[in-house]
């Protein structure tokens, strides 16, 4: 079985490293087909080993592929742990991948790096990979740094614009500071367990839950809430929580499959993984709990209303994914892993069904992004507009699609919790159900239907795209629509992820729903009767109104509460502050530094001064050198009769 | 008597006047070395007295050699003069001071 | 008393001529005032009983380095006009640093008595006692490898002043011996192969 993971992790790898270096030789056919039939291979294993887990119940595995370094007790491997939950990443991971390697046939069809495109998708499938397979911190933090880089090299892949270079640096930057976090939650792991193996940290894990880290002589702080909460400082960098969420709209300067891929499916997904993978440490810390509680309300609520205001149809989509993965967030904050990791799982498939058929509507429209000057493209993209439509309805919670299943089950978990945080986190949640109908369906209204906004010349050159585009399209509507009907039993309320999750038998919300759940269907229909379903039925009702019946209500509403508007376009100010605080402060110490330090006393002190200083000396003692002859013999004699006054009147 | 302070001081009065002669010539190099050959016969004069007045030959071997290394420095100083007056057709000690740093 | 006396005399010519070296304007003048210093101390130098050296004094320094010296000082065409206004200014200097040296020797010589030597007489050197044997039996023995030595300083000396001095003529052709010895066959000769012929 060694050899089968081994080929799913680097199946990709190979066919990344032949497209990335051998892109000229093999062209563009050779660099797509490598590519994709490595990324299929990875995803038919895949699909193999979950129906393994899923149909013939297969043990999990745990095994060592390589040591890398043993040094002073510490051990770092290479390690793959296969249970039930990377098993379902490794699914979802490559399928998405798959379907978007199909579709850059499409959209990357004229760009001049197209072979450069195809490796790095690859290589970032490989990476997310090593990520979701690893058995160990060391890996875990390989694989989340190798998606970062990827992500950088992805987002400033048309890397002579400006904005590009400005949006994949950004990106960097802010998963550095949560990395930062990451990090340190890796070493507090390895001081008070002394390993970084996971099998070996949760058999610990009282270790640390009771160890105290002291911080001063009077203050001590419990050692896993610390942890946990560094852990999760990273898993806010990579997912985009606030106030790291400040990347994720600026990323969407990548192409549009990226967006898709790694900015919707799977690399912000690896923040709510990893909480996830740690739920022994996690379920160890109420105080950590209610801290990624919190931080996920915030986001799933606030970042929603951004999307109300946007006119960038990728950004809208980008807002979604923020606020979708705040509800991710939540749900772990409220120990039901169980939920957050299938709402990630259905959120995959639509959030990448939503940006591709952006991306579609985009080639349409000759690569414009704003709203704006669309409208009325129902006619000339059918494809695109059904399978868009499914997404939005998957999106909003629509009974019966997979999101609906995914979403309401977590909005009941958060109701059942009795964490602090949870009551102000409910709120967030519900209020989010509308606010995300609103901007869903206004984002769908405004794009497809409705008078056209376009110029004549791009309207007589709509078409629908390419079957490269509309296929994968299609391939992801479909598990949108049914895959949550299937899965909310085993995963929510089974015992699929019994051994990879662990909650507390006191936190375990899902645990007493499922006591009151009797089958998907009955849980479509009680679901008639709760609150969300109203929410956001009235928030697509409310987007109808505003932005397709009478619009001049929606300008009416922006004029009268112009200050919110304004706040909502400046994204809170988040960033501003960055730009202007951080950033430029940054600079000025540099500056200051530079001048100061390395100029001023490096350059002119040191350096310069001590030159200027030999210079000075032999200025002056070259009045000694006068070239005459007798000056140097009076100088002999002088010495002469000095060294001669010593001798006689020595002691 | 001759005392050995005889000696002694005529050596030193020499030595004196050579010195002085160093830095009364600024015109003229060749008085310069001859007075170079002055202070070599001064410090002659006190290895002679003292060999002779503490009977040990080892002065007078000393003396050889000085005179000989006098010979020799004063044959190639005239050299050299005689190589810097081709070039400058003066002997002027002042007028030498492309040496100045 | 009577070497004592013509100590003095010699001592007194000595010094003298010394001064006239260093205050003649002519320097031909300065030479042989030079010359008659050396004369005197050899002559002061036999008084102290060594004879052999005072004798090489006037071979070599006067018959040698001094005719080198006139040589040269005949030889440069000085202007002896330039002379007479040099002397004036550096008066103070100089008697100042002759001072000092002439104060330093009276305080070595009478304050610190050099361990009580200074003012006795010379020892008596015993019957048959010749200065050039002495001389000789040291110089050829113990002090053997300096003579080499100083020998090899003079060659040294002496290649050295003619290399310093030495103008080529342009436009000669002399020969170099190291040129010639490090000629190779194939720079003067080339083989040639030919078919030999029939003499027609």
């Amino acid at each position: 079985m060694q050899s089968i993971y081994l080929t799913i992790a680097l199946a990709p790898l190979v066919a990344a490293i032949v497209a990335g270096l051998g892109g000229r030789i093999i062209g563009r056919a050779g660099s797509h087909t490598v590519t994709i039939a490595g990324v299929a291979l990875s995803c038919g294993l895949s699909i193999w080993v979950l129906s393994k887990f899923v149909l013939d119940g297969m043990a999990p595995y745990n095994g060592i592929v390589y040591t890398w370094l043993v040094s002073d007790g510490l051990t770092m491997q290479v390690g793959f742990l296969i249970d039930r939950l990377s098993a379902m990443m490794m699914v979802v991971v490559t399928f998405v991948s798959l379907m978007v390697h199909v579709y850059t046939i499409g959209y990357m069809h004229e760009d001049p790096g197209y072979q450069r495109f195809f490796s790095y998708i690859s290589l970032f499938t490989f990476s997310m990979l090593m990520l979701v397979m690893s058995n160990n911190f060391m890996q875990l933090f390989f694989g989340w740094e190798a998606v970062g880089l990827v992500s950088y090299l992805l987002i400033g892949f048309w890397y002579t614009r400006p904005t590009a270079v400005f949006a994949n640096l950004k990106a960097f930057l802010v998963n550095r500071v949560g990395d930062f976090g990451f990090v340190l939650g890796i070493a507090a792991v390895l001081r008070y367990t002394g390993s970084l193996d996971y099998a070996t940290v949760f058999a610990h894990v009282d270790q640390i839950a009771g160890a105290q880290i002291h911080v001063s002589q009077s203050l001590a702080w419990p050692a896993i809430t610390f942890t946990c909460i560094c852990l999760f400082i990273g898993a806010m960098g990579k997912s985009a929580q606030v106030p790291l969420h400040v990347w994720l709209p600026d990323s969407m300067e990548g192409p549009t499959p990226i967006s898709a891929l790694i900015h919707a499916a799977t690399m912000v997904t690896a923040g709510i993984f990893m909480v996830a993978r740690m739920s022994p440490l996690f379920e160890q810390s109420e105080t950590a709990l209610s801290f990624v509680l919190i931080i996920g309300a915030t986001t799933a609520f606030f970042m929603g209303l951004l999307g109300i205001v946007n006119n960038d149809i990728k950004r809208v989509v980008a807002y979604s994914t923020l606020s979708q993965l705040g509800y991710m967030t939540v749900a772990l904050g409220v120990s039901a892993y169980g939920a957050g990791i299938f709402h990630l799982m259905t959120h995959a498939f639509f959030k990448a069904l939503l940006f591709l058929a952006a991306g579609s509507v985009i080639m349409a429209m000759h690569h414009e992004q704003d709203m704006r000057k669309m409208g009325g493209l129902r006619k000339y993209l059918p494809i695109t507009y059904w399978t868009c439509l499914v997404g939005s309805l998957a999106l909003i919670g629509f009974p019966g699609t997979s999101g609906f299943f995914s979403k309401d089950s977590l909005i009941e978990a958060v109701a059942a919790s009795h964490r602090p945080g949870s009551g102000y986190a409910y709120f967030c949640v519900l209020t989010g159900v509308f606010i995300t109908a609103l901007y869903t369906f206004r984002m769908f209204f405004m794009t497809f239907h409705g008078k056209e906004r376009m110029d004549h010349h791009t309207q007589e050159h709509l078409h629908e795209s390419p079957w490269v585009v509309t296929v994968p399209l299609i391939l992801l509507a479909i598990p949108s629509a049914i895959v949550g009907w299937f899965t909310i039993k085993p995963m929510l309320f089974g015992n699929f992820f019994d051994g990879a999750i662990r909650v507390l038998p006191a936190n375990d919300v899902l645990g007493r729903l499922g006591e009151e759940f009797h089958g998907p269907g009955a849980f479509l229909i009680s679901a008639l009767a709760a609150p969300a379903f109203w929410l956001a039925a009235a928030g697509v009702v409310t987007a109808y109104v505003f932005f397709l019946w009478k619009p001049a209500l929606a300008d009416g509403a922006e004029r009268s509460f112009k200050w919110l508007h304004s706040i909502l376009v400046e994204k809170y100010g988040f960033d501003a502050f960055n730009q202007n605080v951080i950033v430029a402060g940054a600079r000025a110490l540099g500056g200051g530094l530079w001048r100061f330090g390395d100029q001023a006393i490096i350059d002119d002190g040191l350096v310069n001064g001590s030159a200027r200083l030999v210079g000075w000396i032999s200025s002056v003692m070259r009045y000694a050198q006068s070239g005459y002859l007798y000056h140097y013999a009076f100088a002999m004699i002088l010495g002469l009769a000095s060294l001669l006054l010593w001798l006689i009147w020595r002691p | 008597m001759i005392t050995l302070t005889h000696v002694l001081a005529l050596s030193g009065i020499l030595f004196a006047i050579s010195v002085a002669g160093v830095f009364l010539n600024r015109r003229n190099i060749i008085v310069l070395l001859m007075c170079i050959e002055l202070m070599l016969l001064a410090v002659n004069f006190n290895f002679v007295a003292f060999s002779r007045f503490l009977g040990d030959i080892s002065g007078q071997v000393f003396v050889f050699f000085i005179l000989t290394v006098a010979a020799a420095e004063a044959a190639i100083g005239l050299a050299i003069l005689v190589v810097l007056f081709r070039e400058r057709t003066s002997i002027d000690v002042e007028d030498l001071d492309t040496l100045q740093g | 008393m009577f070497p004592t006396i013509l100590f003095f005399i010699f001592a007194a010519v000595l010094v003298g001529a010394a001064l006239g070296v260093i205050l003649a304007r002519n320097p031909v003048h300065s030479a042989l005032l030079l010359v008659l210093c050396f004369f005197n101390s050899a002559v002061i130098w036999l008084l102290l009983d060594a004879e052999f050296l005072g004798i090489v004094l006037v071979l070599v320094y006067v018959g040698a380095v001094m005719v080198l010296f006139l040589f040269v000082v005949m030889m440069l065409d000085v202007n002896v006009e330039e002379f007479r206004k040099s002397l004036a200014g550096y008066w103070p200097l100089a008697v100042a640093v002759a001072g000092f040296v002439v104060f330093a020797m009276v305080n070595v010589i009478v304050v610190r008595h050099l361990g009580g030597i200074t003012f006795k007489a010379a020892p008596v050197l015993p019957a048959g006692y010749s200065n050039t044997r002495a001389l000789g039996t040291v110089l050829f023995t113990r002090y053997a490898y300096p003579a080499q030595l100083a020998a090899c300083i003079l060659l040294v000396a002496s290649v050295a002043a003619i290399v310093l001095t030495l103008r080529r003529r342009t436009g000669g052709k002399p020969q170099d011996v190291a040129k010639q010895v490090a000629v190779r066959a194939k720079d003067r000769m080339r083989i040639v192969k030919m078919a030999s012929e029939k003499r027609s």
